[in-house]
Formats: C-alpha cells, sequence, structure tokens
C-alpha cells in the first residue's frame, strides 16, 4: 500500500511468495495435462513425469465416447438461448417493477428475494412432476424453461438495484417527445443497462453452463447430453480409466477456460459488481 | 381513464408477465408441492398416495441417522469452507491490490478453477488425490502426501474442503480486490502520518471499510458450501461409508437410490428453512459492522 522504509525488499518477498503460492494452484493442472497424454501404464507408473511419448489418440478416444461435438452443442444452445432469454425477461420486469411500484410488484419482488436462498433440492422432486406435466422432459427447450424460471430471482434482483439508480429525468425528457413506454425501455434504458447486462450474462453463464443435476433430472437422451452429463456418463461406465477419463475433463474443461480468458476482463469486474449489488 | 389503465394492464402483462409465469411454474408451483409431498409417502411411481401429516418431518428427527451425519458433515464442512475461502480470498486479494509485477497474471491464476463446475472439477482431484498426491509423496517422502487421501474419513473430509477451497478463494479474492480499490488513499496515507502501524492500518482502517464485501462475501461462502453437492458426487459419491455425505447428496440419495421422494423432500425442506435461517442471521450480524462513509 504506503511507501515506507522496506517497501523494496517487503514487495519482493511477497511477490515470491505469491508466485509459489500461484504454482502450488496449477500443480492439478499440470497433472490433468501431462497425464492426459500417457499410455495407461505410463500413468499409473510415473504420474508425476514430464511424458516419454504423447498418445493424442486418447484425446481420439474421449472425443468420440463422450460424443463431443454433440455435448459441446447442446451446452452452446442451453447457454446461449437461457442467458439471452433470461436478460431480456429479466431485465423488463425489473424495470416494470421499478418504475411502476404497485404493490402486487411489490410482493413479487419480495417473493423473488426470498426464492434466492432456496436450494435446488428444496424444489427440485415435485419441479420433476412439473416438468412431466408441461412435457418438458427430456427437451432442450424444457430445459431452458428451467432455467428461465430459476434464475430469474437473481437477474431480477441485480437488474432492479441497478435500475433503482438510473435517473428518471432522461425517461420522462423521451416520453415527453412522444416515445412509448417500450419505446423507452429499449432505446433509452436497455443501452444504460449495459454494464449490468454483462454482469448478469456472466455469473447465469458460470452456473447454467457447469450446471449438472438439473439437466440430469430432465435430459435422458443421449443425444441431447450436455458437458457435465456426458462427463459423469463416462465416468459411471469407465471408472479409473484414466487415459481416457483425463482428455474427456481436458475436453470438458476448455470451452470454459477459452471463454474466461478472452473475457477475463468483463468475468473480473462483472463478479465484482454483482457482488456490491448482491 | 379505461383506455389508460388497460394499456398500463397490458405494460404489465408484457414487461413482468414472461418472468413471473415462468417463475411461478418453475419455482412457486413445485415449492407449494413440495409442502404437500413432504407431508406424504410419495414414491414418485405409484397412484395411491397417503397423507402422512407430520410423519417424515418425526422420523427425520427421530430416527435417521443418515440425515443427522450428513447434517453434522455438512455444518463442518461450512464452518472450515467458509473460514479458509474467506481467509484466503482476502489474504490474496490483500496482497495483489499491492503494485507486483506479476499481480494480473496471478490474480488469472487463482481465479481460475471458479470458470469450472464442481463436478468436473470432483473428477479432476480425484485423479489428484489418488495418482499425483502419492507420486508427489514418493518423490519428496512428505508423509502428508501419502495419506490415504480419499480411503478414509477426517482425509477425505479434508479432501473435500481443500478442493472447495481452491476453487472458490479466488471468487472471493476478486470481490475482496474491487473493495479495497474502493478505500480511500488519502485516509491510509493520513494514518500512516499520524504513525498508525501496517497491522493498525488493517484492523482499524481496512477491515471496517470492506465489511459490506465481507457480508457478501461470507454470504456466497454459506450458501456455497452448505449446498455443496456436486463436488462430493463427482470426489468420493460421499464415501467412504458415507462420510463425506453432504445434506444435498443425502436428499439425492434417499429420493433416487431409496425412492423415498416425500421424504425426501422433507428433508429439503428442512434443508431450506435452515439455510434461510442461517444466512439472514449471519448478514443481519455483518449488517451491523458496516460503517458509512
Amino acid at each position: 500500500m504506503g511507501k515506507t522504509s522496506n517497501y523494496r525488499l517487503g514487495t519482493w518477498v511477497a511477490e515470491i511468495m505469491l508466485i509459489v503460492i500461484g504454482l502450488i494452484f496449477l500443480v492439478p493442472f499440470y497433472f490433468l495435462l501431462v497425464n492426459s497424454v500417457k499410455s495407461f501404464g505410463d500413468i499409473l507408473a510415473h504420474s508425476a513425469s514430464w511424458p516419454t511419448t504423447f498418445r493424442f489418440e486418447n484425446y481420439a478416444n474421449a472425443w468420440n465416447k463422450i460424443n463431443f461435438p454433440t455435448a459441446l452443442g447442446n451446452s452452446l444452445i442451453v447457454t446461449i438461448v437461457s442467458n439471452a432469454l433470461l436478460l431480456l425477461i429479466s431485465s423488463m420486469a425489473a424495470y416494470q417493477m421499478v418504475r411502476h411500484d404497485t404493490r402486487f410488484n411489490r410482493f413479487l419482488f419480495g417473493l423473488l428475494v426470498a426464492a434466492m436462498v432456496v436450494p435446488f433440492q428444496s424444489i427440485m422432486l415435485p419441479l420433476m412432476e412439473v416438468s412431466n406435466v408441461l412435457s418438458l422432459n427430456n427437451s432442450i427447450p424444457g430445459l431452458i424453461l428451467c432455467y428461465l424460471g430459476f434464475g430469474a430471482p437473481l437477474s431480477v434482483f441485480l437488474f432492479h438495484g441497478f435500475i433503482k439508480t438510473v435517473p428518471i429525468e432522461i425517461e420522462q425528457a423521451a416520453r415527453v417527445d412522444g416515445s412509448s413506454r417500450y419505446g423507452v425501455f429499449f432505446r433509452i434504458v436497455c443501452p444504460l443497462l449495459l454494464p449490468m447486462f454483462v454482469t448478469v450474462l456472466i455469473l447465469n453463464t458460470l452456473w447454467i453452463w457447469n450446471d449438472y443435476l438439473l439437466p440430469s433430472l430432465i435430459l435422458n437422451d443421449p443425444e441431447l447430453r450436455t458437458i457435465p452429463i456426458a462427463t459423469y456418463m463416462l465416468f459411471g461406465q469407465y471408472t479409473k480409466q484414466w487415459d481416457l477419463a483425463l482428455p474427456a475433463l481436458v475436453l470438458g474443461i476448455t470451452p470454459i477456460v477459452v471463454f474466461f480468458l478472452v473475457m477475463q476482463k468483463y468475468i473480473v469486474s462483472g463478479i465484482a459488481a454483482g457482488a456490491v449489488k448482491g | 381513464m379505461s383506455q389508460r389503465k388497460s394499456a398500463q394492464f397490458l405494460q404489465q402483462l408484457v414487461f413482468v408477465g414472461p418472468m413471473a409465469l415462468f417463475f411461478v411454474l418453475i419455482m412457486v408451483i413445485p415449492f407449494l408441492l413440495g409442502l404437500y409431498y413432504s407431508m406424504t409417502n410419495w414414491d414418485g411411481v405409484s397412484e395411491n398416495i397417503r397423507w402422512l401429516g407430520l410423519g417424515n418431518y418425526i422420523h427425520i428427527f427421530r430416527d435417521d441417522p443418515d440425515f443427522r451425519n450428513a447434517f453434522w458433515f455438512t455444518v463442518r464442512f461450512t464452518v472450515c469452507g467458509v473460514v479458509l475461502t474467506n481467509l484466503i480470498g482476502f489474504f490474496l486479494a490483500y496482497a495483489l491490490t499491492k503494485p507486483l509485477r506479476t499481480r494480473n497474471a496471478l490474480r488469472t491464476v487463482f481465479f481460475m478453477p471458479n470458470m469450472i463446475g464442481g463436478l468436473l472439477l470432483g473428477f479432476i482431484w480425484q485423479f489428484i488425490f489418488v495418482r499425483g498426491f502419492s507420486a508427489v509423496g514418493e518423490a519428496t517422502g512428505l508423509s502428508f502426501f501419502k495419506l490415504p487421501w480419499l480411503g478414509d474419513g477426517p482425509t477425505a473430509f479434508w479432501g473435500t474442503v481443500i478442493v472447495f477451497v481452491w476453487q472458490y478463494a479466488g471468487y472471493l479474492m476478486v470481490i475482496y480486490i474491487s473493495s479495497l480499490n474502493n478505500v480511500p488513499h488519502a485516509l491510509i496515507e493520513s494514518a500512516q502520518i499520524d504513525g498508525a502501524s501496517r497491522r493498525q492500518i488493517l484492523r482499524h482502517i481496512v477491515v471496517p471499510l470492506i465489511m459490506p464485501a465481507v457480508t457478501v462475501c461470507l454470504f456466497l461462502a454459506i450458501s456455497w458450501s452448505f449446498k455443496v453437492f456436486e463436488l462430493n458426487l463427482a470426489l468420493t459419491k460421499g464415501g467412504p461409508f458415507k462420510s463425506t455425505e453432504s445434506v444435498a447428496l443425502d436428499i439425492y440419495n434417499e429420493a433416487f437410490t431409496n425412492n423415498r421422494l416425500g421424504l425426501g423432500t422433507a428433508k429439503a425442506m428442512i434443508f431450506f428453512v435452515v439455510v434461510a435461517i442461517i444466512t439472514s442471521i449471519q448478514v443481519r450480524l455483518t449488517k451491523k459492522k458496516e460503517v458509512e462513509m
């Protein structure tokens, strides 16, 4: 922080200590990557060493066994569509709830806030009944619909807090100029909400992309598997067959790690902003 | 006037309607149904559902050692997980707000585990514990790495805690960093001029000013660790001998292994009440410590 006499020395010590901790943090990734290209025998005999021969066919096997392109496609569709719809419906709802502060809207908002602490386990069993009745079972759109309901509380809450800080004068000016309420929302409020769109998008992406339980309850068809389900199925079938499992894990984490490295700046600031509002 | 009213009603319908519809269908109705099912012997298959009143709840409190064990595991896990993720997260954040050369790279490293979901992380760490640790143990001779990490109750517990901390400390670090960056420099400088030590500044200026972040981080850590599920499922399946079975996993097993959905729902309702009580107490307590600037 400040400039004291041991500034340089202290900083150096801190830096080296942190680099060591950072390397320890990365060790699991090292083990994962080097062993993913070894033969099964080599994995068992020399788990820590650099691979002597690189067996890239491990990756080909894993790719086929988890049907990677299908799983990736399903995960992408579910995440992208759920996110897009969640952003739309929850920003609109939050906007109306802030600007049209009726007793009903206040009650609904209270209900949403309360729902944020409900663990998924508390609704999952009856939810399966509901999804049966509505025939949401075993379909990607059905799964997306579940994410809309389950994601609404946090998303609305975040937008609600943000919209409250948006000055109403610009909207009133636009109304005076003859814009409709819908026009005001889409042309004036939406651009102002951009930072919150990013935050909500990131928080929901982390959750939906990595979610295992809900898709495992809704989807049965192997063709509809998302990445977490495909990985789980592989582990159930090929217990401890590490030369297949490790490359499958690498494939499974690659998309989200790439997403992170590309979007890093937004992800970090999005999470920080989400925490301040939450 | 009535035309205005109907325009307003249409607006309410368009803006709030879709969200409210999905929320009611997916959360409110299942929750209410759950309250009902928790008082029945529902098994998910038979049409014949018998009303038990509070029977399931009495059964859970009186003679369900598995649930009690799962609860005890979850409580211990939450205490360790919350304390360690917050201490390490804060320590990393505090160190990484200093002008270090590798600051950005290190932030990336500490945050990255968080991008990977609990299920895949659990599987990755299963390998690390089973193969990686023993390899390190052989190379270094350190007994820490030679422990039967997933093979025995106490070490499996700490194994799960280690993975949890590895995953979430970086997330809390991000929140603490953004909060630390908002602490005004002038305040710290004037404290330094007044002769305050580093520790005094940390304790009496920095920590009080970042209390809002502490509130949030404690809340997040409590709800993550209390709801821990995928990590246990992938890492140990709750074993050995159910020693790492969390409440969420116990509910899952009750429903899908034993097919007692009514009983499982009753457990889930108790789970909800406990989570709600603990988090609201925590938020109330730490909010009190927040100071206005």
